[in-house]
């Protein structure tokens, strides 16, 4: 038997039932190799002695019917998690430990999975390549100095490390996605309105969502059967009926029509991308899908769109670092001042510059010429979707316009950064459901990956056509285990 | 700035501008800082501007992606007694309340 880390989800699920495999030892094997890999930073808090704790606990009067049997799981840092500290990847809430737990952590603990720890994300999940986290980077287990994508950077890393069997990460703008691209892991946003915001820190309200990060399809659709759940503490979870996601998913594609939109094929993306977007349409035929052009001609809409929305909302939501209920609290002459000190001290320079964008968005005179603006653009973007999904059942496209840059490449100049999301930002505001899948390699050898994009509530269909293509693509990760050299 | 007609000319951000958006964030900026935000500022405006080149008129804003109506509850208390939670993270608190500097002299 190969080792445990390196299992899948459903190959360690298999083992622990079979008895096999105790979730203790499980616990002890990623204790163990998290020890040998504090180099690439994934963790902000340990939660080992508890987990292991637990993990005994399981064994000594284990519940085999349970989704996730005694499984140990590391999440990311902005689910909050009762008596574990949870910091956002911020100064401002250093030392902020909550007292409620976040509704898609808790379906994980009612399913049997333990929590590992914390992992690092970028500030408030404010960034693309986890360089923007008060805890420093996070390395890319593929590479040395290569970031992992954002801002579920400490996620995608401890997946494609061996750290963790699957986590979990919350996606704005493509935090999810973008991130699994660049690690050559599976991360799935779902539907807006699946997964709970309750519990989760909040960055842009209208666009957050939760999904499962993994080391293959199958791994993320047991996953999201566990955290999808209607939740009434969010008032924008939606009631609709949920599949058993893993068992019923398939092989069988056939028939199924897939869109290819030409807006994406952006100026100036790299010959690679191009080619493995041709080398997925390819895939996708085998799997017996019928690939239809489509137009998306909103599409070079959607990053300023973006930019205006995410800062507005962000702005109002970290309204409430304030440094008198919780988080941080610098010392001031007066109240104002106070306030002032705090927030200057406790955001780091990503999530000023957007606190401040979006402020001035939403300032008095400018709400019609950007706000507003932005939100009919946001619907035209919407029905392009809408229009399309009379044609087709899903749509394919590359995950990222490239493939995972060097730490500190990007890091000073905002606009360069933020075109990474080209790609991911369209899905957010339409609120589909997308998947990113990995695909290939560049010149370098660092992983690409594919977008599948359906139609909202329809995770089935996006999850079948990438466990369809996952199987022609066979796509292996080839980690050296560099950083414990 | 100037609006008309529902089209926005973006001018550039000044240092002034900066400051002003500061206070209103309550986020205090030295020199340098500012001066950095308002490059910033300004690259990413003049990339938001091409939302100018659309005709948005006669389109409705889209405000919730959900398309639901938000969900009445029972107004009926539902949380125990909390107020210890609640204080909890509190930088500086008494027995029943969170602390602030003095607003009134």
């Amino acid at each position: 038997m190969s080792e445990i880390t390196s299992l899948t989800l459903y190959e360690l699920i298999k083992n622990i039932k079979e008895k096999k495999i105790s979730s203790n030892e499980a616990a002890k094997s990623f204790v163990d190799r998290a020890e040998k890999s504090k180099k690439i930073n994934v963790y902000v808090t340990e939660n080992f002695e508890n987990c292991l704790k637990l993990s005994k606990e399981f064994d000594d009067k284990p519940n085999f019917d349970l989704k996730l049997p005694g499984i140990p799981i590391a999440v990311k840092d902005l689910f909050c998690t009762n008596e574990v500290r949870t910091t956002a990847g911020s100064n401002i809430l250093n030392n902020f430990v909550p007292t409620y737990e976040s509704t898609v952590t808790q379906n994980i603990w009612n399913e049997g999975g333990i929590l590992l720890g914390k992992l690092n994300c970028d500030e408030f999940a404010m960034g693309s390549s986890n360089e923007t986290s008060f805890f420093g980077n996070v390395q890319n287990p593929i590479a040395e100095d290569l970031v992992p994508g954002g801002s579920s950077g400490g996620s995608s890393a401890a997946l494609a490390a061996n750290l963790t069997p699957v986590t979990i990460g919350t996606d704005t703008g493509g935090s999810i996605r973008q991130p699994a691209s660049f690690t050559g892991t599976v991360g799935l946003k779902p539907t807006y309105g699946s997964c709970s915001r309750y519990g989760i820190v909040a960055f842009a309200s209208s666009l957050d969502q939760a999904g499962p990060m993994s080391k293959d399809v199958k791994d993320s659709s047991i996953l999201l059967e566990v955290i999808s759940s209607f939740d009434k503490k969010d008032s924008t979870s939606i009631d609709f009926k949920r599949n058993n996601y893993s068992s019923e998913l398939t092989r069988n594609i056939k028939g199924l029509k897939i869109g290819i939109p030409k807006e994406y094929r952006v100026d100036g993306m790299p010959d690679e991308i191009e080619k493995l977007w041709k080398k997925g349409i390819e895939y996708a035929k085998d799997c017996g899908a019928e690939i239809i052009d489509i137009s998306l001609p909103h599409t070079s809409y959607a990053l300023p769109t973006y930019y205006i929305v995410a800062p507005a909302e962000a702005s109002s939501n970290l309204a409430r670092y304030d440094g008198v209920k919780y988080g941080l609290r610098s010392s001031g002459k007066n109240l104002i001042d106070m306030y002032e000190k705090t927030r200057s001290e406790g955001f780091g320079e990503e999530v000023k510059r957007r606190v401040m964008i979006g402020t001035y968005v939403l300032s008095s005179g400018y709400y019609d010429a950007y706000y507003l603006k932005a939100q009919k653009v946001r619907q035209l973007i919407k029905q392009d979707f809408d229009q399309a999904y009379n044609k087709v059942d899903a749509i394919l496209t590359p995950s990222t316009p490239s493939s995972a840059f060097k730490i500190g490449e990007k890091s000073n100049d905002p606009v360069s950064m933020y075109l990474n999301d080209i790609f991911t930002v369209p899905v957010n505001l339409a609120g589909l459901p997308g998947i990113s899948i990995p695909a290939g390699v560049d010149k370098n050898n660092y992983p690409l990956g594919l977008q599948i994009i359906g139609k909202p509530f329809d995770e089935q269909t996006v999850l079948n056509i990438a466990y369809s293509m996952e199987e022609k693509i066979n796509y292996k990760n080839n980690i050296t285990d560099w950083w414990m050299k | 700035m100037v609006v008309c007609d529902n089209i926005f000319y973006h001018m550039t951000i000044d240092l002034k501008t900066v400051k002003h958006i500061s206070k209103l964030a309550r986020i205090s900026l030295d020199e340098k800082k500012a001066e950095k935000l308002a490059t910033d500022m300004n690259s990413i405006f003049e990339f938001i501007e091409k939302l100018n080149e659309l005709n948005t008129d006669n389109v409705e804003p889209l405000t919730s992606i959900a398309e639901t109506t938000l969900r009445f509850r029972d107004d009926k208390i539902t949380s125990e007694n909390i107020r210890e939670k609640i204080l909890k993270n509190s930088p500086e608190k008494n027995d029943d309340f969170f602390v602030v500097p003095k607003v009134v002299e």
